[in-house]
């Protein structure tokens, strides 16, 4: 064993910047990372055994103990919760014999919850050894876990056919489906490798920026900047070695369409990384893959392979001499927080996914301290059409200023989840009449970070003029419990995918949490509704997305449905501790093994 | 770097060096913006946002922020004020800080700032938590209850090979600060000292070692924290 870890660690040059690789790999060889040979590891990339353990301890799937031979992580989103998570969690604890959070005794299965897997519009799924499972109901668990029994192959356990599309090819085998309900003008517009390539390298960089911002091109992530803007700042920077990100971390839950991108047209993205590169100058481009993914990690590596065969990676490219550019797949581990850009690299460095302080901005000082550009993989992909048909062609798709096409991730309750490619402009009406939403209570406009809206708000339009977002929509009928199903677990979601590195964000969403638990079992006042808003406040000097966004299921939840917890606190009175006297007693009366006599 | 900028803090008409971080900044005009995590000679890291300000109407943190030509800055704003309160009351309830049974009362700084936000009853309920005092290593005493997470020590104990014998482990509001035990065994006195000195609370304390200045006579019992700068 100790020859290869010490092979795994030479793999990447003992070089202490590879570290996510050099775990994941050991993760792989060993099932998880012991704590005996942090020291080994920690030794032979030149860091202290305390700074390795920064970085196993950030990630939620890196394990220091060992998690079963056949591994299970159950999504908790809110989707997964509207499809029937409950009955499939008690049916995988019961049938393993072991609770959540834990490893059965024979050390045959591991049971975890995980955050959004990006599957929304399947749910409930799981990753059982890196094999995605969606659509699960109670009966396929007994079936799963029997197969576990019997030791079979994790995809051998399959009962349905492969999904669409690349899912069902060589490399991929996966059940996954694209659910791709709307091809529209830009993504799905016909697609050749090369031909965005071959227009960038006829123009002079300069030129093409110029063309990428007449395009009015804005991050497709969810912060919307200009991307032409965001390639001009980096051609500003001091340092002429500079680095292309694409980021592929969608973790904000209820988003799911890179996921799509990846499956069906990884090329395009490759290509619009290249077009950066020529644009600023750069040599080398990483695609950061969240863990969640890993299961397309082959057919990403194949898709690098063939351009490289087609010459538009690696030397002299697209015939320009002299612009190389080359591209590795860092995958994470598991963190939501690594979506924000200087997290992310700080990711790619082998480090806790911690955001770093701006300035300086990435564009000046990003990957290994050079200008980096990171772009979402939806954004890149564009790129690579506007090139091909030009920034008027994209001009006259969208709205005045929001240019072109956004790719929707669409769940919750509808008859046709799934990815949607639309224009900029359309009402979050238009949304639901074409997914087929009825009934419908709220929408979830952006995922948690975003906006909870009302039946009153349904003619407000997507685009920057209005409602901007990265895509995702979950909608809930009038049959959902909004506080309890949705915000509840939304603020879950933030507490459980802080970094901790601020005192705001690390303290302030478990306050919140706490607060609204409190109004759900019914001992809340007016005066916690009130405090629920003005404390949120204090969240906005957090110092990235995660922190400013994590009180917003609350805010916008009190913004528009502010009847529904008006409706929970009680009105005969002005303060309420929630404090239970009759409870208390029986609780400590049941630890020390007595009666209660109340 | 050497470059003369004029920038205003509350009204007030500053000049500084272009460049120049804007805690040190107003601190040269006699301006004292709070800060925990922030230690002079080490990079700054934000993460305590307590000193947090409003630049040209955006909130940043002045530990972390340059300062330029014509900035216009809010610092002693009731909003802001508040905020920082918040924070300090934040980290009092999700940690246990019994100052009278401390040793580093009246040196520690969140104590100090408490003083100055005249914190009184926080405002928010005590999480009292379940933590650990890790106090295995020969020379120093990590104790969990106290610590506020601003990574003073990891950025700056550190050997002659740049390891650092401090790290975070976990995230979120799991987040712990812990002690490299291979290097921790190693740890000269002189060493453990800086720590316990780098440490703005009690979270590191050098063993073996009694109250040796009498309560009364420490650093903040004299003066107010910020009041060196303040009544310069």
């Amino acid at each position: 064993m100790k020859t290869s870890i010490s092979n795994i660690i030479d793999r990447y040059g003992n070089d202490p910047v590879r570290l996510m690789d050099i775990l994941l790999d050991i993760q792989d060889e060993i099932g998880y990372i012991p704590e005996e040979i942090n020291q080994k590891i920690a030794d032979q990339v030149g860091i202290s055994k305390a700074e390795l353990v920064e970085t196993v301890s950030f990630y939620h799937f890196f394990s220091d103990k060992p998690l079963g031979k056949y591994t299970v992580y159950l999504n908790n989103s809110v989707t997964a919760e509207m499809m029937g998570r409950e009955k499939v969690k008690q049916t995988f604890e019961e049938e393993a014999g072991v609770t959540f959070g834990n490893v059965s005794s024979d050390g045959l299965i591991g049971l975890f919850d995980t955050s959004c897997i990006g599957m929304c519009d399947q749910e409930p799924a799981a990753i059982i050894n890196g094999v995605v499972f969606n659509n699960l109901t109670p009966f396929r668990v007994k079936e799963i876990v029997n197969s576990m029994r019997e030791g079979e192959a994790i995809t051998e356990m399959f009962k349905q056919n492969y999904g669409d599309g690349n899912n069902s090819s060589e490399l991929v085998k996966a059940v996954v489906s694209n659910n791709l309900r709307r091809k529209g003008p830009v993504i799905w517009d016909p697609y050749t490798p090369g031909e965005g390539l071959q227009k960038a390298v006829s123009m002079d960089p300069s030129q093409l920026i110029e063309e990428i911002k007449n395009s009015n091109l804005r991050g497709r992530g969810g912060a919307g900047f200009p991307t032409g803007l965001k390639w001009e700042f980096c051609t500003k920077a001091k340092e002429t070695e500079r680095y292309i990100f694409c980021n592929a971390d969608e973790g904000e839950p209820g988003t799911f369409k890179d996921r799509v991108i990846l499956t069906e047209l990884p090329k395009m993205v490759f290509e619009g990384m290249a077009i950066a590169a020529y644009a600023v100058g750069a040599k080398q481009g990483v695609l950061y893959v969240r863990y969640e993914y890993k299961y397309l990690k082959k057919h990403l590596e194949n898709a690098l392979e063939e351009l490289r065969k087609e010459r538009l990676l690696g030397k002299n490219i697209a015939g320009k001499k002299g612009f190389d550019f080359d591209i590795r797949i860092q995958y994470g581990a598991g963190a939501y927080v690594c979506g924000e850009e200087s997290a992310l690299i700080e990711s790619a460095e082998g480090k806790r996914g911690e955001p770093r302080d701006r300035p300086p901005f990435p564009v000046d000082k990003g990957y290994l301290g050079k200008p980096t550009i990171v772009n979402n993989v939806e954004t890149l992909a564009k790129v690579t059409k506007i090139l091909k048909n030009g920034s008027e062609w994209f001009n006259t798709l969208g709205t005045k200023e929001s240019t072109g096409t956004k790719l929707m991730s669409i769940s919750g309750d509808c008859r046709y989840p799934g990815v949607y490619e639309i224009e900029w402009g359309h009402s979050i009406y238009d949304i639901l009449e074409m997914v087929g939403a009825e009934d419908v209570q709220a929408v979830q406009v952006g995922g948690p970070s975003g906006t909870l809206i009302g039946p009153n708000q349904l003619p407000r339009s997507l685009g920057y003029e209005d409602l901007g977002t990265g895509g995702a929509l979950i909608i809930f009928s009038e049959s959902r419990d909004l506080l309890k199903e949705v915000v509840m677990n939304y603020t879950e979601f933030f507490i459980e995918e802080s970094c901790g590195s601020c005192s705001t964000c690390r303290n302030m969403p478990v306050l919140l949490r706490d607060k609204l638990q409190k109004i759900l079992d019914g001992h809340g006042v007016v005066q916690d509704i009130d405090d629920l808003l003005e404390w949120s406040k204090t969240l906005k000097i957090s110092r990235c997305g995660l922190g400013h966004t994590a009180a917003n299921p609350i805010v916008t939840s009190i913004l528009n449905f502010r009847h529904l917890y008006e409706k929970r606190v009680l009105r005969d009175r002005e303060f309420e501790t929630g404090f239970n006297l009759a409870d208390s007693v029986r609780e400590s009366c049941e630890a020390a093994g007595r009666t209660a006599n109340i | 770097m050497s470059e003369k900028i004029n920038f205003i803090i509350d009204g007030k008409e500053c000049q500084s060096e272009e460049g120049k971080y804007l805690v040190d900044a107003a601190k040269e005009n006699g301006i004292y913006i709070p800060t925990l995590c922030n230690y002079e000679g080490l990079k700054p890291k934000g993460s305590c946002r307590i000193c947090t300000v409003k630049i040209n109407g955006r909130f940043a943190t002045a530990c972390t922020s340059p300062v330029h030509d014509g900035m216009n800055i809010e610092n002693e704003t009731e909003e802001l004020k508040d905020m920082r309160k918040q924070i300090i009351e934040l980290l009092f309830v999700s940690g246990n800080h019994f100052c009278p049974a401390c040793e580093k009362s009246g040196n520690c700084e969140l104590q100090a700032l408490a003083y100055r936000f005249k914190m009184m009853a926080p405002r928010f309920p005590f999480a009292f938590p379940n933590k650990e005092i890790d106090a295995s290593h020969p020379k120093i005493i990590k104790d969990q209850n106290r610590c506020i997470l601003c990574k003073r020590c990891i950025r700056g104990i550190k050997d002659e090979e740049g390891k650092s014998y401090f790290a975070y482990q976990n995230r979120g509001k799991d987040s712990l600060v812990v002690v490299d035990r291979k290097l921790a065994a190693e740890m000269t006195a002189e060493k453990a000292q800086q720590a316990m000195d780098i440490c703005p609370v009690g979270s590191i304390i050098v063993r073996e070692k009694g109250w040796d200045t009498p309560i009364g006579d420490r650093k903040y019992d004299k003066a107010p924290i910020g009041s060196d700068i303040e009544n310069n």
